[in-house]
């Protein structure tokens, strides 16, 4: 397809609120105190809607899908 | 009463029905959002299904917000006209208590602006606005009961009682799942808990229960709003 | 950390390393700091009007750039890239020069500082020139007072005697571990806390006022300062082709002779530890680094200082610390004791590094008293692998490899204290000094 994307966490921002994880266990799964852990920066094409989703959903708009490979 | 409440054509049923509404579908998404804002969450449910419950529930507000505001626009009972759907305290029927639904009309609409453009905002300005949310709630409320026909109803009181309470309990169930620190916001939180109800039992009671609350409301104006 | 130890590096006359010495020449042939008249009589006033090209040439940064000089703040990036990337982007540019050297067991910067503050600000004015920047702003950490008055009397010096054109301004942080990440520098100079700032812009897009914004360690610039004088060729005599120059080494520990050496890249690290009079009983492992560097057995003290050679044992040159340890020592108390501060110097910002380094820091210190229960090693081994690549800086990742390079350093030690409890040596007293592990009082 497309050009691909890679996932970005803003540390700073994120809060552990963990939503990413639970609409992207693909990519993203969270440590013992709830923050995520990117298991993959790169997003799979199949993957595409669903890490659009975890973006959206990130109530700290901690989570970013950045264009281009890391 | 009753006979009272039967005046008027369809638009204004659909107003009072709207409104009321209106008034449910927020609080509900107030108080999602409120106890959903903490870090703790009850088990079998997702997050994510709380933020996009608390998104959907808010953009069906809106909805209903738009009927209620229409229909009360379109009604020819009062003669409202467009301008006071989104200038607060001009109008020429009960100027405060419906400029007080203007003005959280204003502020959801901020709300909804800024979250549809959240990430070019950044989280912080997005946060800022979205603090208005917890203004336009009481807001409603108390235009609810200020302009509200149905206020005098059993029923409808029982349903302020309602929204206060999902609200209030929201509010100390974030409270006591909360951690330590930030400790002056969750002081302004609890005083505002618990200001809310008291301020509105009192209203309610000096107010729109007692008889003749028709005419003194007609006749509050705003005093910086000049109602006509 | 303490003042004695400092006052001993400043005034000792060490005998010359491996290699001719450049940044301290001055300082070997003298013994004396160099005033600004000592200074412009040896060097001359810095080539101001060489380094600045015209349209699409750029003479200094192609000068560092065939001089494949790299940052010597520990990140070891290409200095060319930095600057060209800073003289690339529109408008008037910002030179920070981070003498923070919050790492505790080095003392390179504030050494250099001391002996040629001249070389450094040279350095400043000349990037400045390249990059295009109307001012330099000089970090230091704002309790090293002593060093303030000095570099402040240098500054001084240059204002009367005319010698730059660009705005120099001194400036006093709060003095904490993380506070000397470049974008600490740029947040706590646009007037925020001195934390690290993490996500994008980058600072050359936009650091101080907004302004592309060129951070590099104040060694880096004394080392610009002399290759735009001397050349490429002349820097590229010393050291390795793919690392060449001088670098500045912090050596302490079981030493006869600690202190600041200038040694050449790729001087294995035996011969640098030989010329701080090496160690007096049998070497049992190199701290390199410092504490957010690793530990390497004593097998591996033939290693020549380079990124290449080192990157195989997980390690790298970094800001050139080496600490030596010798004789009865527990490396595991040791680090325990450095992990601890590590985890009080966290800037709090990021829930990984907030919560996981305190975390692995009373896991280690566990292992470290004999306390452990069955499941600590796996648990320590666990959370000291999330810490990397999850924070805004890299203050999590030095922890984690000073954990996993410790386990793996000190197997015998490990064993002892999982099955036996605390091993004697565990009891002596501490060899590596360690600041009190309290949080920094002040950000700003």
């Amino acid at each position: 397809m497309s050009r691909p994307r890679t996932l970005r966490i803003d540390r700073i921002t994120c809060t552990g609120q963990g939503l990413c994880a639970e609409l992207l266990p693909e990519l993203i799964a969270l440590d013992e105190w709830g923050y995520p852990v990117l298991k993959d920066r790169t997003v799979p094409d199949r993957l595409r809607t669903h890490a659009r989703r975890a973006v959206a959903a990130c109530p700290r708009l901690a989570l970013h899908s950045d264009r281009g490979r890391p | 009463m009753t006979l009272l409440a039967l005046t008027g054509g369809p638009l204004w049923y659909a107003s009072r029905a709207g409104g009321t509404l209106t008034l449910i579908l927020l609080t509900a998404t107030v108080a999602l959002g409120i106890a959903s804002g903490g870090r703790a969450v009850p088990r079998g449910v997702g997050r994510f299904e709380i933020g996009l419950l608390h998104r959907n529930l808010s953009l069906l507000t809106l909805v209903f917000l738009a009927v209620h505001v229409v229909t009360a626009v379109l009604d020819p009972f009062v003669h409202l006209g467009w301008a006071v759907a989104v200038v607060p305290f001009g109008a020429s029927y009960r100027p405060l208590w419906l400029g007080l639904g203007t003005a959280a009309l204003d502020l959801l609409l901020a709300v909804l602006v800024t979250s549809a453009l959240r990430r070019r905002l950044g989280v912080r300005r997005w946060k800022a606005v979205h603090w208005l949310a917890y203004a336009a709630w009481p807001l409603a409320l108390f235009h609810s009961a200020g302009t509200g026909t149905d206020t005098r109803l059993p029923l409808q009181l029982w349903l302020y009682a309602g929204c206060l309470g999902a609200v209030v309990a929201a509010v100390w169930w974030r409270l006591a799942k909360a951690g330590p620190g930030r400790v002056p916001g969750r002081l302004v939180a609890a005083v505002a808990a618990t200001a809310v109800p008291v301020v509105l039992g009192a209203f309610l009671a000096t107010g729109p229960l007692q008889p003749g609350w028709a005419q003194r409301a007609a006749a509050t104006t705003v005093l910086l709003g000049g109602g006509r | 950390m303490n003042s004695s130890a400092t006052a001993r590096l400043t005034t000792r006359h060490l005998a010359a390393a491996p290699g001719a010495p450049r940044l301290l020449a001055d300082w070997y042939a003298t013994g004396r700091p160099a005033a600004l008249a000592d200074h412009l009589g040896r060097h001359g006033p810095p080539p101001v009007a060489a380094a600045v090209g015209g349209r699409g040439s750029m003479p200094l940064v192609e000068a560092v750039e065939a001089a494949g000089l790299s940052g010597r703040g520990g990140a070891g990036f290409p200095t060319a890239r930095k600057l060209r990337a800073v003289a690339e982007r529109r408008g008037r540019a910002v030179v920070v020069v981070n003498a923070m050297e919050s790492e505790p067991a080095s003392r390179k910067d504030q050494f250099l500082l001391h002996v040629a503050p001249h070389l450094v600000l040279d350095g400043a004015v000349l990037a400045a020139a390249a990059v295009g920047a109307d001012t330099v702003h000089v970090c230091l950490p704002r309790d090293r007072s002593a060093q303030y008055r000095r570099l402040s009397a240098a500054l001084d010096e240059r204002r009367r005697a005319r010698v730059d054109r660009v705005r120099l301004r001194l400036h006093a942080l709060p003095h904490a571990y993380v506070s000397s990440e470049s974008t600490s520098l740029v947040r706590w100079l646009n007037g925020g806390p001195a934390r690290p700032q993490g996500s994008p812009p980058r600072t050359h897009e936009r650091g101080v006022g907004r302004r592309p914004t060129l951070v590099n360690n104040a060694e880096t610039l004394a080392h610009l300062a002399l290759i735009a004088r001397h050349g490429p060729d002349w820097f590229r005599r010393e050291g390795t082709p793919d690392e060449p120059g001088t670098t500045l080494v912090t050596v302490s520990g079981a030493v006869a002779a600690p202190g600041v050496l200038e040694v050449a890249l790729g001087t294995p690290l035996a011969t640098v530890l030989d010329h701080a009079q090496g160690p007096a009983q049998p070497l049992r492992a190199l701290l390199l680094g410092g504490f957010a560097g690793t530990w390497l057995p004593a097998a591996h003290q033939d290693t020549p200082l380079t990124r290449r050679d080192l990157a195989p044992l997980g390690a790298a040159p970094g800001a050139g610390v080496l600490i030596a340890v010798a004789g009865p020592v527990c490396g595991l108390t040791e680090t325990a004791r450095m992990l601890a501060y590590l985890a009080a110097h966290s800037a709090r910002q990021c829930g990984p590094c907030h919560l996981g380094l305190p975390a692995v820091a009373d896991d280690f210190a566990a292992l470290a008293a004999g306390r452990a229960d069955p499941g600590l090693l796996s648990r320590l081994r666990r959370r000291t692998g999330l810490l990397a690549d999850r924070g805004a800086c890299r203050h999590p990742d030095g922890a984690a490899r000073l954990v996993a390079s410790a386990l793996h350093t000190f197997p015998d030690d490990v064993g002892h204290h999982l099955t036996r409890g605390a091993c004697p040596a565990a009891h002596q007293p501490p060899r590596i000094p360690v600041p009190p592990a309290t949080p920094p009082e002040r950000w700003r």
